[in-house]
């Protein structure tokens, strides 16, 4: 398969993500659509790791893979203490940060 | 052979994420994402990352997904409310206007590279061999970083989803096992390395005697105060 077939994947699925995260209202959910986006950024990567035959790519997805870890970690976080206030589990009530 | 696999594993991508986005139920859009991250490895391994594929089903797959699927159950995401903002017609629009951009540039990309089938492949590209003496050498400084960002994603996302009131009501009669009145020095770590000894034979020295379990205190003894018990509420970072 010729690379630009991957290329045309990452980008399918980063604009679907693009649009989930601003249609979708539960954080949660939002959480995903932002994985969805540093997957198909990585999917780039590796394309492109494999064009130039050098590894550098494929270290620069392993570290994405890392910074998500850490995004989740802290959003899930944030998200257990907004349900523990009983806050509304909504992105379009929660425009406040003064808990 | 490799381009029948390529749009099966692409099919399954595509087919995921856009599970993700429409499901209503935030479960059913976790799995979507798993069935997604695991045919995204599957493209990875096409393209000769046998590492990076590995780490994406044990990594993601595997611990982060766990992770959303515990913070599913905790929270209790039910359906969500479908919402009535203009966003609802501007968040499709505006993901198709990338998408026709992303493809313009890729269809009108000057790189010759993408259009062929990659460099022609060397023995051990893409190893775990080979990415570990790479992380180990020359990437040194960002796999040190990494490992301080998650360090630092750990301690606030302890901090942040922590109790902050001490101990709730139905933990109250454990609050009296935690307070009781304990000998002095019994229970800390100056007992475990063998200082109490010490010290008690000084207090004898100077003529004083420990006191034993349910007698008077002594004035110095260590009451714990590290479980957060009612009376410590105050020094525990109490909202405004």
């Amino acid at each position: 398969m010729a690379l630009s077939w991957y290329l045309a994947v990452s980008a399918l699925i980063f604009c679907i993500g693009a649009g989930g995260v601003l249609v979708r209202r539960n954080p949660l959910v939002i959480l995903l659509c932002l994985e969805l986006m540093l997957n198909a950024a990585n999917l780039a990567a590796v394309t492109f790791a494999r064009m130039h035959g050098g590894e550098a790519g494929q270290i620069f997805a392993l570290i994405v893979m890392v910074v998500a870890a850490c995004e989740v970690t802290v959003g899930l976080g944030l998200l257990v203490a907004i349900s523990r206030r009983n806050l509304p589990v909504d992105v379009d009530e929660l425009h406040e940060l003064n808990g | 052979m490799s381009a029948v696999l390529f749009f099966i594993a692409a099919i399954g991508a595509l087919v995921g994420a856009i599970g993700v986005v429409t499901l209503r139920n935030p479960l059913y859009a976790v799995l979507a994402l798993v069935c997604h991250l695991v045919a995204l490895a599957a493209l990875f391994l096409l393209l000769r990352a046998e590492f990076v594929a590995a780490a994406q089903v044990v990594v993601y797959a595997g611990a982060v997904m766990v992770l959303y699927v515990f913070v599913v159950a905790y929270v209790g995401g039910g359906d969500e409310v479908a919402a009535g903002s203009s966003l609802r017609i501007l968040g499709p629009l505006f993901a198709l206007a990338l998408a026709v951009e992303l493809f313009i540039a890729i269809l009108g990309s000057g790189l010759q590279g993408i259009r062929g089938h990659g460099a022609p492949y060397k023995l051990g590209f893409g190893t775990p061999e080979q990415i570990g003496r790479l992380v180990l050498t020359d990437y040194l400084f960002p796999f040190e970083v990494a490992s301080l960002l998650l360090l630092v994603a750990a301690v606030g996302a302890v901090v942040l989803a922590r109790r902050r009131r001490g101990l709730d009501a139905d933990d109250a009669e454990l609050a009296h096992v935690f307070s009781a009145p304990r000998p002095s020095y019994t229970g800390t770590i100056a007992e475990g390395v063998g200082v109490r000894r010490v010290l008690e034979q000084l207090e004898q020295a100077h003529g004083g005697v420990t006191e034993l379990i349910g007698g008077p205190q002594p004035e110095k003894q260590m009451t714990p105060t590290i479980l957060g018990t009612k009376d410590a509420k105050d020094s525990d970072g109490e909202e405004s």
